[in-house]
């Protein structure tokens, strides 16, 4: 075990999209329980750092498995097909045209229902473009074309980012 | 005749028994302090027997200082030397003290913390809470007639990064040892889960003398994972006594004016609102410097004027859940922590919020401090290894200042800490060879709507064309929750760095020159002191290699396990001379020596986890 293995290595975990949180859990929690600084709390400035390092590598490897856009795009990094994203911003239309309506619904949704029923319809479109990204990486095996599934995404949360601000704004 | 120390079965009187820990609260209206003792956390009273100790300093004619209840007592007579709820003013400026004019003090708008002026001069936040620190030290040590090995202190979840600087600084200047800082409703849940043995999603509702924090917890087999916190830093108890006084006074056509009158009537608001917890009706009542002011008060009528401040507790509460991603009913159980939480209008909006009665079997008062006792006892090494382990995250987001005024986060809140990260910036105009960096804490788009933690810059890398250098920007953040950020140009490897301090915290020297003009705590002369932590920590540091060595020695060869010994030898023959420099350097020696070792157990630390959990699934 070294601190450049990749994360599913580091975390005893199969190399695909699919994923028991549960495990991931369990398995971060074991890996904190034997890294973790506060379990070295007596030895030294040179245990600490070496505690540190290995603690934060855990926690940057739970960070990148729990969440599937950032999986995803991991996994499609280690099998050669990089998201790029600042260098590849071409979507399909339809993509952007509904980008673009769901923009329109939110500057004219009128109160906090209206947002979170909105927020409602783009999570579930989120849900399934994840599921349609689990099926392209763990069945058909396509990095490219799932690297494109990414930054759809991205667009999405980026969205619901923007959703959830609106959302504080009307309940502060 | 010399006395046969006996000891119960299964416990030796080993050094550990001596290695005492504590857990302190910190906290607005009231501290405490509690350490495990005979197994069982517990907070330690006073010579009176009072647990808590009131939040509150007056500094007297002379040199002298009351702490605690005397002081209290004197509120209303000496307003402006008697700093009461001195928590809301750690680590923030005058402009950051909501409601600052209503306070009667005179205040030192100076750079960086605003400061007091007492009869005895200035005075800055972090002194004043390092009196009451010093306090609980001196009980616990006269509790345990021996010096404490370290503190585990609570801070708000919600504390940015100057706030817990300020508190550690306070610490220091007390003569404490900190183990770690750990979050209030996180200490609140380790007593509630070591106690109760709960497992599942918990949500923690503090609501104290001077801040309110609602954080997430997912605990399980010893295990506290704070999954997100939220809150208000300046929303507690004390605003519940503005409002009332503020609407007595309005209802009687009286005004307090006076620094003497302000506080009369805030302490009559407070025991009216004290008295309604028990009672439908009672009456507010003090002397005001135009005549007797008294108002009958009904339950109902405190609970109009509460409404208010309970919403904005419950606005915090939905939005954590919102950022967690979760939903109210995955909430198992609500813990309620804070002397506030005692008003029957909070338990009963907060109860009909989650749809379920929050837990109240705890001491609200103590449960933070016998939190952070068991905590503190864990870090001392006396737990059994493995039995607990608290995993925390960063509650406000990290980021730094680019063009036009605008913050690119680094690190996200609610991020599980320790975390570092890097993110690559390049330079904005031809020629550039030096680059200005701003560090902010909050979760606003603009510069001006975060906080400022510190300002430095990298300096001295080859000119290029604008956007060709690549400064990578590292932010750190240690167990603690402290921030460190460093800053290099990738091509020409010219660095810069800064741990995140200056602006708020205090600086070594401030420290020294401190505790050099008679702080209380200094009555132990500093080489003593210096000399006592050096063979604290080569004891610590003896008795952790020994640990080691016994589960995990098998990993050496003979040469390498010889040279361990050594090391230790030496150690233990300078332990006992009185050259604190010689120990400091041979503690130094044994860590440098043992590193490798480290490494070697860390490794086999992540093999026997991985091997136990694939065990676990078949």
């Amino acid at each position: 075990m070294t601190l450049s293995d990749d994360d599913f290595t580091l975390f005893g975990l199969t190399q695909r999209f699919a994923l028991d949180r549960a495990v991931l859990d369990s398995s971060w929690r074991a890996l904190q329980a034997q890294v973790h600084p506060d379990k070295f709390v007596a030895e030294g400035a040179a245990a600490q750092r070496l505690a540190m390092q290995w603690a934060v590598r855990v926690n940057a490897g739970y960070q990148r498995l729990k969440d599937p856009l950032q999986r995803g795009a991991y996994l499609c990094e280690l099998r050669g097909a990089p998201i790029q994203a600042e260098n590849n911003t071409a979507m399909p239309v339809d993509f952007l045209m509904q980008q673009m309506a769901w923009r329109e619904a939110l500057d004219d949704a009128a109160g906090l229902a209206d947002v979170e029923a909105l927020d409602a319809t783009v999570a579930t479109q989120q849900a399934q473009l994840v599921a349609t990204l689990g099926q392209t990486l763990d069945t058909d095996g396509d990095a490219v074309a799932a690297a494109q599934q990414v930054r759809a995404l991205m667009f999405v949360a980026k969205f619901r980012d923007d959703i959830n601000r609106r959302l504080e704004a009307l309940d502060a | 005749m010399a006395l046969l120390q006996l000891s119960e079965p299964g416990q030796t009187p080993d050094p550990h028994s001596r290695r005492f820990a504590v857990g302190i609260d910190l906290g607005t209206t009231h501290s405490l302090v509690a350490a495990v003792r005979h197994g069982v956390a517990e907070c330690l009273p006073d010579e009176q027997g009072r647990a808590l100790l009131p939040s509150v300093v007056r500094y007297l004619d002379g040199s002298g200082r009351q702490i605690g209840f005397d002081a209290r007592a004197q509120q209303a007579d000496d307003p402006e030397n008697t700093v009461v709820s001195v928590k809301r003013l750690m680590g923030r400026g005058l402009a950051d003290v909501v409601g600052h004019q209503r306070l009667p003090y005179q205040f030192v708008d100076q750079p960086g913390m605003v400061a007091i002026q007492t009869r005895q001069g200035i005075k800055t936040p972090v002194e004043v809470s390092a009196e009451i620190l010093a306090t609980l030290r001196f009980r616990a040590e006269d509790t345990f007639n021996a010096h404490i090995y370290g503190a585990v202190i609570t801070v708000p979840a919600y504390f940015d990064d100057a706030q817990r600087q300020a508190t550690k600084d306070a610490a220091q200047l007390a003569g404490i040892p900190v183990l770690r800082l750990i979050n209030e409703p996180t200490a609140a849940a380790v007593a509630y889960g070591l106690d109760n043995g709960s497992e599942g999603l918990y949500a923690v509702y503090d609501l104290g003398g001077g801040t309110f924090d609602i954080s997430l917890l997912r605990l399980s087999r010893g295990v506290f994972e704070v999954v997100a916190t939220g809150g208000d830093a300046a929303l507690g108890g004390d605003d519940f006594d503005q409002a009332l006084a503020d609407w007595a006074l309005a209802q009687a056509g009286r005004q307090a004016t006076s620094a003497h009158d302000k506080r009369a009537v805030l302490v009559a608001a407070r025991a009216a609102k004290e008295a309604l917890t028990g009672a439908e009706t009672t009456t507010l009542a003090c002397s005001l410097a135009g005549g007797a002011l008294q108002l009958p008060v009904s339950r109902t009528q405190f609970d109009r004027l509460a409404q208010p401040l309970v919403d904005r507790t419950l606005a915090a509460v939905r939005k954590v859940l919102r950022d967690a991603k979760l939903p109210m009913t995955d909430v198992q159980g609500v813990v309620m922590v804070g002397g506030s939480t005692r008003m029957p209008t909070v338990q009963a909006a907060v109860g009909a919020l989650f749809g379920r009665p929050p837990l109240v079997n705890l001491n609200p008062d103590e449960v933070v401090a016998v939190g952070a006792a068991i905590q503190a006892n864990a870090l001392a090494g006396n737990a059994r290894d493995g039995e607990l382990l608290l995993l925390d995250v960063i509650p406000l987001s990290l980021g730094l200042e680019t063009m036009g005024g605008l913050v690119e986060r680094i690190i996200e809140r609610n991020t599980t800490i320790p975390v570092a990260k890097a993110q690559d910036f390049t330079t904005f105009k031809d020629g550039q060879t030096a680059m200005a960096l701003h560090v902010l804490q909050g979760e606003r788009e603009l510069v001006a709507d975060c906080r400022s933690l510190a300002r430095f810059e990298l300096r001295g890398f080859p000119p290029m064309v604008a956007g060709a250098a690549r400064i990578r920007v590292t932010f750190q953040v240690d167990a603690d929750g402290l921030l460190s950020v460093s800053a290099r140009e990738q091509g020409s490897g010219v660095e810069a760095a800064v741990v995140v301090k200056p602006s708020y915290g205090l600086a070594d020297e401030q420290i020294a020159n401190m505790l050099k003009d008679g702080f209380a705590s200094a009555e132990r002369d500093m080489a003593v002191r210096s000399l006592r932590e050096a063979r604290v920590e080569a004891e610590r540091m003896t008795l952790a290699t020994r640990a080691a060595l016994a589960a995990d020695g098998d990993l050496l060869d003979a040469a390498e396990n010889t040279s361990i010994e050594a090391l230790l030898a030496d150690l233990t023959s300078i332990a006992d001379a009185d050259n604190h420099a010689a120990i400091d350097a041979a503690v130094k020696r044994l860590a440098d020596g043992t590193e490798g070792f480290a490494a070697m157990r860390m490794n086999r630390g992540i093999q026997a986890a991985l091997t136990g959990r694939s065990l676990n699934d078949i």
